[in-house]
């Protein structure tokens, strides 16, 4: 087994502390039907909200929707902290978000067709 | 930078969805590359907290009593239209602690994994884990410079696979390769969809 392969250095250990300290110590998100790839969306276009630093940010990155993955990599946050800091945010009306498809509800046959054109195009 | 209003704005973004397929194999298979090479935004990495490690399912030593770790993806984005963005997440690949990430496999379209012929045993578990949770999958062996050159029939019988398995060959620094692996699977998976009696039975997990 290769070990160097485990080293982390800089940007790749992680962030220290503060994960923790931006969802002051929480690890378990209010709303637990938050998913990598849920969409979330502000709710306001102003942007003209009293939070803060954090949630202003993925206020103002949430412009477009964008996908809870995406806001952890930009944020350079772990996923679990961005569930957190999102769920207060939707709590107080400031972010909408939209559920995956559950791939048993949609008509699959539409949905996987639609991914082969939209790749095919590419 | 106008915004009609906020309502539109908002309206507009109810009706997109998103959808995934994940790239697994093993570590420096080219999973990053692949994500890269089709993907509209620059790979982008993100990180999860695990806990609970299982015990026999981590080959570190020497971290035997962590009850937490981290592990990061790489993903990519694609936007199918203005409605569906089609997300790919590179599984991480120096390490197996993502077979513990249930979200990861969750509501997965499907997966691809990629496997080098000088080191096909690292794409093994990523098989097994496919296997055991019924994610349909297909197996792009990327063509490296100076590695063996296999017939995809013998990949096939080596990773011990169904022949209806799609096993294709590809170089992933190519968009045009890599996007025909993605349309080898959403192919793959039609005819999946379309051969199933029901719906249910088709997605429903076992155990």
């Amino acid at each position: 087994m290769k070990l160097e392969n485990e080293f982390w250095f800089d940007e790749d250990a992680g962030p220290l502390v503060r994960p923790y300290a931006v969802a002051r110590g929480r690890t378990r998100p209010t709303r637990h039907n938050l998913e990598m790839t849920t969409l979330v969306v502000a709710a306001r276009t102003d942007g003209d909200v009293n939070v803060d630093r954090e949630y202003a940010h993925i206020l103002r990155m949430c412009q477009r929707p964008l996908s809870i993955a995406e806001v952890s990599a930009t944020l350079n946050l772990p996923l679990v902290v961005v569930k957190v800091l999102l769920s207060d945010l939707i709590d107080w009306g400031l972010i909408i978000f939209r559920s995956p498809p559950r791939t048993s509800e949609v008509p699959q046959m539409e949905l996987l067709q639609a991914v082969l054109d939209g790749i095919r195009k590419l | 930078m106008a915004f009609v209003s906020s309502e539109t704005s908002a309206t507009h973004a109810l009706s997109a969805s998103a959808v995934k397929i994940l790239i697994a194999g093993g570590f420096g298979v080219g999973k990053t590359t692949m994500v890269g090479s089709v993907s509209e935004i620059r790979p982008l990495r993100t990180e999860e907290m695990l806990t609970e490690l299982s015990s026999g399912v981590d080959d570190l030593s020497g971290v035997e009593d962590k009850t937490t770790t981290t592990v990061a993806l790489d993903f990519g984005r694609i936007t199918i239209n203005p409605e569906l963005i089609l997300y790919l997440f590179g599984t991480p690949g120096q390490q197996r602690f993502w077979f513990m990430w249930d979200e990861l496999a969750y509501e997965a379209l499907g997966a691809v994994v990629l496997a080098d012929t000088r080191r096909l045993e690292s794409c093994f578990a990523a098989v097994d884990f496919f296997e055991r949770r019924k994610i349909p999958f297909v197996v792009a062996v990327n063509c490296f410079d100076n590695a063996p050159l296999y017939e995809v029939q013998e990949v096939r019988e080596a990773l011990s696979i169904d022949n209806a398995i799609p096993t294709v060959l590809c170089d992933v620094r190519k968009r045009n390769s890599s996007k025909q692996v993605l349309v080898t699977l959403l192919e793959y998976l039609i005819g999946l969809a379309k051969s199933a009696t029901t719906p249910t039975e088709a997605s429903s997990p076992v155990q």
